[in-house]
């Protein structure tokens, strides 16, 4: 793999950009892997380079129903933080966040991390109770957040209202380390690194059968024909159910659209990301100009990708309220994902009832910001059988009543 | 923005005058069941790409709750009936399978 | 140069001048000008620079395709960014200032730099570079980036839009979108069935194309049949019709959202700007035409190169020229009408280069004849690089580019073949078929959007459909409209043809180069999408890179991410990445179509709600009388709750402080009128209960009241409140504030889903009535007044009215309902008038607890009462992940009973542990007071490496009675660690240490309540 840098851009440039080669190859399957993830997401991508990187396991297959990267990697508000409340979240998010920033680094591709910060605002008293819970825990688990009062709150988002009228704004959590990172260069920076480690990217390829034997998985039938292998990772978010189904078992998840918007670009405004979940709004401004928003999920299971539009009206309606310069600002497109939700709202990485089948799913509104951490973790749990990041996001967690509820600090889990 | 058609008061619901509830026909474990019976009763859902039997509540309407029969990746509505039984009765399924042949969810079929 | 003529403009009115100003300049225009028309007019070629290499940009269409002319338009709380000439109609006054350029857009320091490295600027560029150091992204690379962001300026932060918006419901059987000559076929035909129609067009003016390309319908110019058949349908009661309504977006089961302009074309005349239609049609047929596609030539940016049909919708609309010396290139016949048009106006048709080497048909030959020289398989090489045309170097199409004339001119006219718009056909699952002889998409009437009953609901009509011709358009119009109709449950009619008369055209060739084997140095010359910057060097770079996919090809290029969303680029795009991959058009396919259509206002979406309206606002009774005496309001859900009673010049905790004193030691009044009342009734009511909260409430005699704890399906608590028998069959439920119409909800659900055979009643009558908490020392002694005063009421000693009983009567002349139950450790009654009698009845305590020292007392004190007692808050100690064990509740856990809804939860391993955090008081060791959320730290770290945490504060507050901080919190083996100290770092870098000690900080016999 030829590495990017400013003087092979510069040496390219020179020869009208003819030399650059392929980011990722595009072969054909073998017949069998060590190891298959179903699912060339963010999550399934990342699974399989840190197979790789951490385990040295890089007879690896990641297949794909579609393009990589087109379900929600490349459909989210690209957020990144780590201010959870709950010890398990904040471990792996907390994990990603670090990855994060050094991701362009670690695959030589750029996925414009930007660390620019994140303000979850506090606009009623048990809010402002919620965030002041979640700084005294970050400050335990190392995830280093800061309660902000509103002043400090105008100085980061000068577009911010204040005032109200019925929800002011009393204070934020901040998170400086937080922030975005461009979604789609984050899939094809994991595709690139993984292509160079020899694993097949196969893209068009829709996994139809799960082959079990005697409790075990052996293989899967796919559109491009019959692929054995040792164990399988099911990375396929959205359509976790459809997939588990064909291994024979069922999931704690329900599939439902997520909307988000975008306007049309305009000159920086907003350096930080603002998240506020009294209204239900959050927004951030991408390089590129436009203001990213992020709507809310219909209440019924969808595999559209289409959302209904009073949750759009409703979003806009709250950031409106809280920067009223939006009201003069366009809606430049909307579009929904997929999302997978778990019964607390919390991820699974978890082993099933079937043998050497591990799943990875129920991300549900934020899995952007774990990718690098989601699959650190599930590697590790698909190569040793143990991770400690993962340990509390099993599968057993609902038989046992141990759930992980991000909810309670009044902080949506998006 | 879905359409609903309510059984209770026949009105042609739209989404905003409709919550939805999750899978339905599902069975109540309580006191006395076991731990799997108990967890699949409170979390593991059907969740089909296709043929769904849903609950719905006319929440900004006649306040009823009721039944659909949808699917998934269409959104069309075969059906929607009763909340007070057990299964989708045999109208429904029939609506169901003109749609849909073959379809089956969990231990119904057409 | 650009400018008007003498003659022609049907929109304009000449005897109307209009003066605007752009870029600070004064301009004039006439009514029926849109700014792009009036720019044009006053040779202003010049509109705005692109996003990436701050090209110089100009004109390329006359509609809302066009990815250039984007100003910023009006001033102050009236600003707008990315504003579309071509769409904005002229006015008098109107500013506009163009945009991405500095110091000015005839000279832009970024088009100098770009000059220099857009050779390197090439999709990708920012994936590959910047990569280290990596302290350098966030403080010098990306700053820079975003510099360079962005088109229009952002409004004033600090301003608030001035105008206002609103939502509009319409319900249709037939939504016809378009006021073309389809679109207004189709809704006639519709209409003609009796059915409901709405028709909407998103221009000031209908009848679409037709006026400008000519051909006659009926009998009549075109002009003439829009006018008359508009008369038709205005006449008509079941058709409404709406120009400068845009559909922005047709989404599931029938419902589409209409955008509509009221004032844009004239701000500030009252009444709102925009207006978001939600309408649900049966049935919609979209006749949005088809828009012009460029040419990918060499410089087919340069301002003076424009769309051959747009440059002729600008002569005959607006009389208007963007050249003297045109030339004219083309792939179909349709650009010679633009040629002859032109050259009938005056202007001098320089050259017309037809791509095919057949060349054109009827119009090809008048063409000839007028005197045209029109040159057949030839193409254009290249237009001279600069801020206007001046230079246009002529081909064979069937080359590299070599053997080149040049001519002068000062526009190019283009045209690539056209495209249906397919967008609003697509958005909610619409698919589509590659028509190879037109060399574009169209819908495919076989796989249309369906709806809530599996039936198709979109149905195409025009061009839209893909046939260009009169005679098709009218007749698929015609069928289209009687189809959608029928659709919607309207008797079938037969269609009778619609009769028109046109030119025959030949065949278009599909050209997506020109030349077709144009070299590199000519392929970085040429641009696909305008306003991003890409060219089809950069989509074949993607192709080359593995960016097979076509979303791929999208993201990494940018291509169609613009404004306009592609609308000219999106087709040119695939064709080259087909090519790039040799694979076919329809192989590649298309990248998905997303509302809206054109981008819609932000104001419009959110409508009228903003403000003091944003949400709706609940009010007790007494809520006027808060707010004049002070009241620190607090949201709590949609009511507010005063926080405190501020008096003048009193800080909150003062207010607070006084408050908590005054109501232990005089007299205390709280509105607890948000606090939920449902009314549970029925033979099976006590039955129903048993299930809903964890202890027993069958058993409750009539007359007394038990306090209740209720917990979801999954153990956790979920509410709490005191429950009073009423008689036999009839419970009366008290909530929290938050709970009442969710636990509202919760017995329904269970009532009308699980055990729909019992018979049970609910009624939420919370608003039904006030409710006072009277609280204090001397809380009988006020109520006792009242009845003296009164001449007689309700017995209300202790003898009478016991703690936790109630009892109905008067009170003060007031028709009341008592409650002997105290949240706060005192003397306490809460008393329920109906709503229309709280305020008197609140007045009259006031009044007559003057001389018991009597004060209105807020949430805060509530929380402080509640918590000196050591009584649970649900929200404060609960959290959704609380179960009543872990508040040492297990007294209200009924063990009489088999089931109740939790109880099978509660059994859980997890649930059933001594490991879990127990409730208990926390006292700091200084008397200071614990931060809120500390949580109180262990041994070591975990796994993961996190501090190990052994409890939490639940809540904390500072006691005006102890004089001391006191807390609740829920600590590991806390009941059985009392006296212990624990640590509890605080955010300041304090460690608070805190003794565990009883919840129970204040009369812990509890018989301030028993007196």
């Amino acid at each position: 793999m030829k590495r990017y840098s400013a003087f092979a851009v510069a040496r390219e440039g020179l020869r009208y950009h003819t030399g650059w080669e392929r980011a990722w190859r595009s072969p054909e399957p073998k017949r069998h892997y060590d190891v298959i993830i179903v699912g060339a997401g963010g999550h399934g991508l990342a699974t399989a380079y840190y197979l790789g990187k951490n385990f040295g396991i890089t007879n690896v297959a990641v297949i794909e129903k579609g393009w990589l990267g087109g379900g929600n990697t490349g459909r989210n508000t690209t957020i990144i933080r780590s201010n959870y409340l709950q010890d398990p979240s904040a471990a792996i998010y907390e994990k990603a966040r670090s990855l994060y920033e050094g991701l362009s680094q670690d695959f030589n591709y750029n996925v414009m991390f930007s660390p620019r910060g994140v303000i979850m605002l506090a606009q009623t008293e048990h809010e402002v109770r919620g965030y002041k819970r979640t700084a005294h825990a970050n400050a335990l688990q190392g995830v280093t957040t800061e309660w902000i009062e509103p002043a400090r709150v105008k100085e980061l988002v000068p577009i911010i209202n204040l005032e109200g009228p019925r929800y002011p704004v009393l204070g934020g959590l901040w998170q400086a380390r937080g922030g975005t990172a461009r979604h789609d260069a984050v899939a094809w920076g994991y595709a690139r690194a993984c292509s160079a480690m020899g694993m097949d990217i196969i893209q068009k390829c829709e996994v139809t059968n799960v082959r079990t034997e005697a409790g075990r998985v052996v293989g899967v039938d796919t559109t491009k024909g019959a692929i054995d292998c040792d164990k399988i990772g099911m990375v396929v978010a959205g359509n976790c159910s459809v997939l588990s189904q064909m291994a024979g078992f069922r999931l704690p998840v329900e599939s439902v659209a997520l909307q988000a918007l975008v306007s049309e670009p305009i000159k920086p405004c907003m350096d930080v990301v603002v998240m506020a979940n009294t209204v239900h709004g959050y927004m951030s401004q991408s390089d590129k100009g436009e203001m990213v928003i992020g709507g809310g999920t219909d209440g019924f299971n969808n595999y559209t990708q289409r959302g209904s539009f009073h949750h759009i009206e409703e979003t806009v309606r709250a950031l409106v309220e809280t920067f009223p310069m939006v009201s003069r600002l366009k809606m430049l497109r909307q579009w929904g994902g997929i999302v997978d939700v778990t019964g607390d709202r919390s991820p699974l990485i978890s082993k099933t009832p079937v043998e050497g089948c591990f799943v990875n799913a129920g991300w549900g509104t934020g899995g952007f910001k774990a990718i690098p951490g989601s699959g650190w973790a599930m590697a590790e749990l698909m190569a040793t059988g143990h991770s400690n990041l993962a340990e509390e996001f099993s599968m057993m967690r609902f038989k046992e009543g141990k759930f992980i509820d991000e909810s309670v600090a009044a902080g949506v889990a998006h | 923005m879905l359409i609903l058609e309510c059984p209770y008061c026949g009105v042609h619901a739209e989404e905003t005058e409709l919550h939805g509830g999750g899978e339905a026909h599902l069975k109540r474990f309580g006191p006395g069941s076991s731990d799997d019976d108990f967890h699949d009763y409170l979390f593991m859902r059907e969740n089909p790409r296709g043929v769904h039997l849903e609950r719905w509540r006319h929440v900004n309407g006649c306040g009823k709750w009721f039944h659909a029969a949808r699917c998934t990746q269409t959104l069309e509505v075969f059906a929607t009936y009763s909340a007070q039984t057990t299964e989708p009765p045999q109208e429904v399924k029939d609506k169901i399978s003109a749609k849909r042949p073959g379809w089956s969810w969990r231990e119904f079929k057409g | 140069m650009s400018t008007r003529l003498a003659k022609q403009g049907r929109l304009i009115d000449r005897s109307k001048q209009v003066e605007f100003s752009f870029n600070g300049t004064k301009l004039k225009g006439f009514a029926g000008d849109t700014l792009a028309s009036a720019l044009l007019a006053n040779d202003q070629m010049l509109v705005g620079r692109s996003f990436k290499y701050h090209r110089p940009r100009g004109l390329v269409a006359s509609g809302s395709e066009e990815p250039n002319a984007l100003v910023g338009l009006g001033v102050g709380d009236r600003f707008e960014p990315n504003q579309r000439a071509t769409t904005t109609e002229l006015f008098s006054g109107l500013s506009a200032v163009s945009q991405n350029h500095w110091p000015s857009l005839n000279y832009d320091i970024g088009e100098l730099n770009s000059k220099f490295f857009s050779r390197f600027l090439t999709a990708g560029f920012y994936y590959k570079m910047f990569i280290h150091p990596r302290p350098l992204w966030k403080h010098v690379y990306e700053p820079f980036i975003r510099q360079s962001a962005g088109l229009g300026k952002a409004p004033n932060k600090e301003l608030k839009d001035a105008d206002t918006y609103e939502h509009f419901y319409f319900f249709a059987d037939v939504l016809v979108i378009g006021g073309g000559v389809a679109g207004l076929q189709a809704a006639k035909t519709a209409a003609a069935s009796g059915a409901k129609v709405l028709l909407l067009e998103e221009k000031s003016y209908w009848g679409g194309r037709t006026p400008v390309d000519g051909g006659t319908i009926e009998g009549l110019e075109a002009e003439a049949w829009v006018e008359k058949t508009l008369n038709e349908l205005n006449a008509m009661d079941n058709v409404t019709i709406r120009n400068r309504t845009m559909a922005s977006g047709v989404y599931d089961h029938g419902y589409v959202l209409g955008y509509e302009r009221l004032t844009d074309h004239a701000p500030g005349q009252g009444g709102p700007r925009h207006r978001l239609w939600r309408i649900r049609a049966s049935q919609v047929v979209t006749a949005t035409g088809a828009i012009e596609r460029p040419l990918s030539f060499a410089g087919n940016d340069v301002p003076g190169v424009m769309l051959a049909a747009s440059m002729r919708d600008y002569l005959v609309n607006w009389g208007v020229t963007p050249g003297k010396k045109v030339v004219v290139a083309t792939n179909n016949d349709d650009a010679y009408r633009t040629a002859i048009a032109l050259h009938e106006a005056g202007v001098e048709i320089v050259r017309l280069v037809d791509a095919r080497e057949s060349g054109g048909g009827e119009l090809a030959d008048k063409a000839r004849e007028l005197g045209i020289r029109v040159e057949c398989g030839r193409a254009i090489a290249k237009v001279k690089d600069g801020k206007r045309v001046t230079k246009v170097a002529i081909c064979a199409q069937n080359g590299e580019g070599g053997a080149r004339e040049e001519i002068e001119a000062d526009a190019v006219a283009m045209s690539g073949g056209w495209s249906p718009v397919v967008h609003l056909w697509s958005h909610c699952g619409g698919k589509l078929i590659w028509d190879e002889a037109q060399a574009h998409f169209r819908p495919d009437p076989e796989r249309a959007p369906t709806s809530h009953d599996g039936n198709a609901f979109v149905v195409t009509a025009g061009s839209a459909s893909g046939p260009l011709s009169l005679s098709a358009v009218m007749a698929d119009a015609a069928a289209a409209g009687a189809k959608a109709a029928e659709a919607a449950g309207r008797p079938a009619q037969s269609v009778a043809a619609v009769e028109t008369s046109e030119v025959s055209e030949a065949p278009m060739e599909a050209v997506w180069f020109m030349p077709a084997k144009a070299d590199i140095q000519l392929r970085m010359k040429t641009w696909l999408d305008y306003q991003n910057d890409v060219k089809v060097s950069d989509v074949q770079l993607a192709a080359r890179e593995g960016y097979e996919s076509v979303e791929h090809t999208k993201r990494y290029t940018t291509l169609g991410m613009a404004t306009d969303q592609g609308k000219l680029s999106n087709i040119n795009g695939l064709a080259v990445l087909a090519d790039s991959l040799g694979a076919e058009i329809p192989q590649v396919g298309t990248t998905t179509f997303r509302p809206p259509y054109h981008p819609i206002s932000m104001g419009a979406i959110g409508g009228e709600a903003r403000g003091e309206i944003f949400q709706p606002l609940r009010k007790t009774p007494m809520y006027e009388w808060h707010d004049k005496n002070g009241a620190d309001w607090e949201p709590v859900g949609h009511w507010r709750r005063p926080f405190t009673y501020l008096r003048p010049g009193e800080s909150k905790h003062d207010a607070v402080n006084r408050e908590v004193k005054n109501t232990r030691e005089n007299l205390g009044l709280l509105d607890a009128s948000t606090l939920g009342k449902l009314i549970v009734k029925g033979p099976d009511a006590g039955k129903f209960l048993d299930m809903l909260y964890t202890n027993m409430m069958s058993t409750l005699k009539p007359g007394k009241c038990r306090y209740g704890l209720m917990c979801s399906e999954n153990g956790f608590l979920s509410d709490d409140g005191v429950v009073a028998r009423i008689d036999d069959d009839t419970w009366l439920c008290h909530t929290t504030t938050g709970g009442a119409d969710r636990i509202h909800a919760h017995m329904e659900e269970w009532l009308q889903t699980e055990w729909w055979d019992w018979k049970v009643y609910v009624a939420n009558v919370t608003e039904q009535l006030a409710q006072v908490a009277v609280v204090g020392p001397n809380a009988r002694k006020v109520l006792e007044k009242l009845n003296a005063q009164a001449g007689g009421g309700m017995d209300l000693s202790k003898e009478a009215l016991g703690f936790m009983e109630w009892k109905d009567g008067e009170i003060g002349g007031f028709k009341a309902r008592a409650y002997r139950i105290s949240f706060s450790g005192e003397l306490s009654y809460e008393i329920a008038v109906a709503a229309s009698e709280g305020q008197a009845f609140w007045d009259a305590l006031m009044e007559a607890g003057k001389e018991f020292g009597v004060m209105p007392y807020g949430t805060e004190c509530l929380h402080i009462l509640r918590a000196e007692k050591g009584f649970i808050m649900i929200g404060d100690e609960t959290d959704g992940t609380v179960i009543p064990q872990d508040l040492g509740l297990h007294w209200a856990l009924s063990k009489k009973k088999e089931d109740y809804i939790g109880k099978r939860a509660q059994q859980r391993s997890y649930m059933d542990n001594p490991e879990r955090w127990q409730l208990v008081g926390l006292e700091t060791v200084d008397g200071s007071v614990l931060p809120d959320g500390a949580y109180a730290v262990g041994q070591g770290v975990n796994a993961n490496g996190q501090k190990n945490t052994i409890g939490r504060v639940t809540s904390t507050y500072y006691s005006a009675n102890l004089d001391r901080g006191i807390a609740m919190g829920l600590v590991k083996h806390g009941p059985k660690r009392m006296g212990e100290v624990i640590d509890f770092p605080g955010l300041d870098g304090k460690i608070y240490k805190a003794k565990i000690v009883d919840p129970v900080f204040y009369d812990k016999e509890g018989e301030k309540q028993n007196v």
